[in-house]
């Protein structure tokens, strides 16, 4: 077993990923509540302070995590070991140093696993990327214009879009990464 | 439509100690159409790629030999026509007031159009035969 790969397939999906969903939940409800009347001065301040870090540490762990997935976890993944018919994953329970994840997955040698790889990495691998620039236009636009977003409606609901956005799609690659793992982990 | 400092402050009164300046909004509407122009180009280069091999070998070339694969040029080129298109119109319309929420609602399409054409099912459509 390659402790490298694991502490890298450790650090992109449950470190940085999950960071990036955790954060979600706080930016989502700061951006919510920030509605006139609800309030002070002094707490529109604060409030877009937190917002600012909140947000920029959702962009940086959105692209730390999709640069670490990317050239770091994907080739080991994508390793092709196997032979033409990935007839060295035969009788296999688990991928092997002969038999990469993606080889592993499509030879269905433990049942049928390639629609794992055919729809779920292939959709993984890509709507991940729109996480990153999803979040850092929302913490660009909450940097730009700050205390004027809790008097522009439109512009909170618009920001909140991005958010989610970034959110679903860190959500979608981040469940599809939970099971693959779980089928054929990284090793 | 634009917004005004002081219908910011007639809307929130809160924010009237704060003496906030103008703003235009040029460069909101940068942050957003960027956002969906990314995605935009990643769903296309899932499609390109699918449908020739040249412009595949194109996309793997900026793995160098890393093991990325296509996803290296995919990734890039979206990544650069995010940040790209971000310099761009913030540039074009920094000083412009421009209608933020036509143009939220031309990156959302373009997002959407994005997604769909990830979709294995649907990039696979073009596959080359």
């Amino acid at each position: 077993m390659d402790l490298t790969r694991e502490v890298w397939a450790v650090i992109h999906g449950l470190l940085l990923g999950t960071l990036f969903l955790l954060a979600f939940g706080g930016a989502l409800a700061g951006l919510w509540s920030f509605r006139p009347g609800l309030v002070t001065t002094k707490g529109i301040t604060e409030r877009v302070t937190r917002l600012k870090v909140g947000l920029g540490a959702m962009a940086v762990a959105a692209w730390a995590t999709v640069i670490t997935g990317t050239w770091l976890v994907y080739p080991w993944y994508r390793e092709k070991l196997a032979g033409e018919e990935y007839e060295l994953c035969a009788g296999l329970a688990v991928p092997s140093e002969q038999c990469s994840a993606r080889d592993f997955l499509k030879s269905n040698v433990s049942g049928d696993t390639e629609y794992w790889h055919n729809f779920g990495m292939e959709f993984k691998e890509h709507i991940g990327w729109a996480a990153p620039f999803l979040a850092t236009s929302a913490f660009l636009l909450v940097l730009y214009y700050g205390p004027r977003v809790i008097a522009r409606p439109w512009l909170r609901t618009a920001i909140i879009v991005l958010l989610v956005g970034a959110f679903a799609a860190a959500a979608v690659a981040g469940a599809y990464g939970a099971f693959i793992t779980k089928i054929a982990p990284i090793s | 439509m634009k917004n005004s400092t002081a219908q910011d402050v007639q809307v929130a009164p809160e924010l009237a100690p704060l003496n906030l300046p103008e703003k235009p909004d040029g460069p909101g509407a940068a942050m957003m159409i960027s956002a969906g122009i990314g995605i935009f180009v990643l769903g296309l280069t899932c499609i390109l790629a699918e449908a020739s091999a040249s412009t595949s070998t194109f996309l793997e070339w900026w793995a160098f030999d890393l093991g990325v694969g296509a996803l290296a040029g995919k990734t890039v080129l979206a990544s650069l026509a995010y940040f790209g298109s971000l310099a761009l119109f913030w540039a074009l319309w920094k000083n412009k007031d421009v209608d933020v929420k036509k143009v939220f609602y031309i990156a959302l399409v373009l997002g959407i159009l994005g997604v769909i054409a990830m979709m294995p099912p649907v990039f696979k459509l073009f596959a080359a035969e």
